[in-house]
């Protein structure tokens, strides 16, 4: 794997909340092209990963790099050029209470192309609306009139706003209905095949993960304790692992995936 | 890369429009006027399209939609592009429907008009709430919430008598050195402890203090309920069975009227020991003298106005804060713009009623 086609690469991140040890000593590459899911249990710290990947988290120790540029410690300006490069959905869609969700969408296009002309970034704003899978009656609502599920896909529809290499994506799953989530799932896999985009992807979904994910990433005891394909991961005897995909939820979504895995 | 604008030839037999290298975002606004440009009837040349987004293929889409262009040369991966940004042309509005100028203009005075008279009665009728709140609650002393009471007293009260205490103190000053100059002409600078002894007592210490704490405690209440609105944190309150106007309300209009008057009287201290310290340096009137003479010019009337004003202006400010908070809906620009209202409101509010007992109280004979 040369070093170009890691997207990603976490070296020894150590994070602590006061006396709470968060992370120590975590490793982890995402590869260019694929689509990463990243599970553990509830508090483990999958949100602290991703807000220190994107440098909204200061780690106590170890290194981030994203898309060759060393993340930890950087000024403002450098940060920016990665920022165009990647969008980001929050876990609870951090929209902009003020602003409209077609508004929302044009935040980081008026940002980074300020003289596009505003019927163009209108336009461009209605078919990512769509591509989040809001319907056009969407635009004009302010983020308070929006229903859970819509948060999420105004969430993801600003975070595609610049056509972006790399994505990051906190549960963008929960809280939608079983056919707007599989929706989504498809939705973000034929984005990712035509856009050539790197997906970083948190999820407790287990149909999302055997639906799209290349590799999934298990993090547990403070660190990234296997990351492989579903069946690699499997075929380990970690006591968590084995009842996650293995407990019954587990094993209906992998019956009802197209490629069962080895149970 | 930029694509050339190829000569005109003949209509109906344009040469092609090249587009070379990269068709994204960042050249969105060349293209844009290069294609707007390019006369009809429109080819568009992909074959040299090195990298690819969705907004460029969204340029090229809807020059296809609008203007029948035809596209030669896309790629496999262009094309599936172009199908994609296809598939999703729903176009959207982006803003909230404006009405015409005129029309706006009225109806947003109607609406200015009818807000503030619902405000006010919106204003009695919380007052009204939180009377039934305070009767359930003498009903079933037991569900009051000392510890929140207890803390209020702490914020609205303890942590205010610093900068009031500061302010009093100047405005003490400030009165005895104008009141000299003024009172000097007429060489009768000794009455400068009259000036200040009365008018700190019966109405700058109330007023300055309940501005003091519409501006510290009243703009609290406001922006904490309505975060808390917009958190949903108050509908949460209410599902669990918990009343909000006694959880937050009623804690925060206890606190406010009792701690008023004692801060007014902590100001009306500040004041006459500033201004005492002005006559003592610059007046050569002595502190004893000072306080005899305090003693002979205010009449305990004085006192008693300035100490039932101050709780009424608490109960006032109290009210309009949590009233406001309360009304917060949507997002966070509102919480900013109630607050803002809620602070007005309350500082308006006071002034009106002091001149309204200003009036009464001369009325009946306490001069
Ligand atoms: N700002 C913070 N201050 C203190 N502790 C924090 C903070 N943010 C997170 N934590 C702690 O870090 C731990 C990991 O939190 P995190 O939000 O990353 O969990 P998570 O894995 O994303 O869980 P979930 O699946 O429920 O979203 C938790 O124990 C949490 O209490
Ligand atoms: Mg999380």
């Amino acid at each position: 794997m040369t070093d170009d086609e890691i997207v990603i690469r976490i070296r020894g991140l150590s994070n602590r909340f006061g006396e709470q040890v968060v992370h120590e000593g975590l490793d982890l590459d995402v590869r260019r092209g694929e689509i990463l899911g990243v599970v553990g249990g509830s508090g483990t710290g999958k949100s602290v990963m991703m807000r220190s990947v994107i440098g909204l988290q200061t780690p106590a120790e170890g290194e981030v790099e994203v898309l060759g540029e060393n993340m930890v410690g950087r000024n403002e300006d450098e940060a920016k050029n990665i920022r165009r490069r990647w969008g980001i959905l929050f876990q609870n869609g951090a929209l902009f209470s003020t602003l409209t969700v077609a508004e929302n969408i044009e935040v980081p296009i008026h940002e980074y192309f300020p003289f596009l002309s505003p019927s163009l970034v209108d336009e461009i704003a209605s078919y990512k609306l769509a591509m989040g899978g809001l319907s056009p009656d969407a635009g004009p609502k302010f983020p308070s009139e929006l229903s859970g599920g819509m948060v999420k896909r105004a969430g993801l529809a600003r975070a595609l706003a610049l056509d972006p290499e790399l994505l990051f994506l906190d549960e963008p799953t929960a809280g939608l209905d079983p056919i707007a989530a599989a929706a989504f799932d498809e939705l973000i896999l034929s984005l990712q095949q035509r856009l050539e985009l790197t997906v970083f992807l948190i999820t407790h979904d287990l149909d999302t993960l055997y639906a799209i994910c290349d590799r999934v990433a298990v993090l547990a005891d403070r660190k990234v304790i296997a990351v492989g394909t579903i069946p690699e991961l499997l075929a380990l005897d970690h006591p968590w692992i084995q009842e996650y995909f293995n407990g019954p939820r587990g094993r209906a979504a992998a019956n009802s995936s197209e490629e069962p895995a080895r149970v | 890369m930029a694509a050339t604008t190829p000569p005109l030839q003949s209509a109906g037999d344009n040469e092609p429009f090249r587009v070379d290298g990269a068709l994204t975002i960042s050249r969105a606004a060349t293209t844009e006027r290069e294609i707007q440009a390019a006369p009809d009837p429109l080819t568009i040349d992909l074959s040299g399209v090195e990298r690819m987004d969705t907004v460029g293929a969204w340029l090229i889409y809807r020059t296809v939609r609008d203007r029948d262009a035809r596209v030669v040369g896309a790629t496999p991966q262009a094309q599936s592009l172009l199908d994609q940004v296809a598939e999703f042309d729903h176009p959207a509005r982006v803003r909230p429907e404006e009405r015409p100028g005129v029309v706006r203009l009225f109806s947003e005075l109607g609406e200015w008009v009818s807000e503030s008279g619902r405000t006010l009665v919106g204003l009695l009728g919380f007052f009204g709430g939180t009377l039934i709140g305070f009767g359930n609650l003498i009903r079933r002393p037991r569900r009051f919430r000392w510890n929140a009471v207890v803390q209020r007293f702490d914020v609205v009260g303890i942590r205010a008598l610093g900068i009031i205490g500061l302010m009093s103190f100047l405005i003490g000053v400030v009165i005895g050195q104008q009141g000299a100059v003024q009172l000097a002409q007429f060489g009768a600078e000794s009455f400068t402890i009259n000036l200040i002894g009365r008018i700190t007592v019966r109405e700058l210490g109330p007023l300055m203090t309940a501005i003091m704490v519409a501006g510290r405690s009243g703009s609290a209440f406001a922006a904490q309920l309505g975060t808390m609105k917009i958190t949903e944190e108050i509908d949460a309150m209410r599902t669990i069975g918990v009343s909000p106007v006694e959880a937050l309300v009623i804690p925060r209009v206890i606190a406010s009227v009792i701690m008023m008057p004692l801060l007014a009287f902590w100001a009306m201290l500040m004041s006459l020991l500033g201004g005492g310290i002005f006559v003592w340096l610059f007046l050569e009137i002595p502190p004893l003298t000072y306080i005899q003479r305090l003693q002979e010019v205010i009449p305990i009337t004085d006192l008693w106005i300035g100490l039932i004003k101050a709780p009424v202006f608490g109960l006032i400010i109290a009210l309009a804060g949590c009233f406001q908070g309360m009304l917060v809906e949507g997002n966070s620009e509102e919480v900013g713009l109630r607050t803002t209202t809620a602070v007005v409101q309350a500082i308006f509010l006071v002034i009106v009623l002091d001149a309204v007992f200003a009036v009464f109280f001369s009325s009946i004979g306490w001069k």
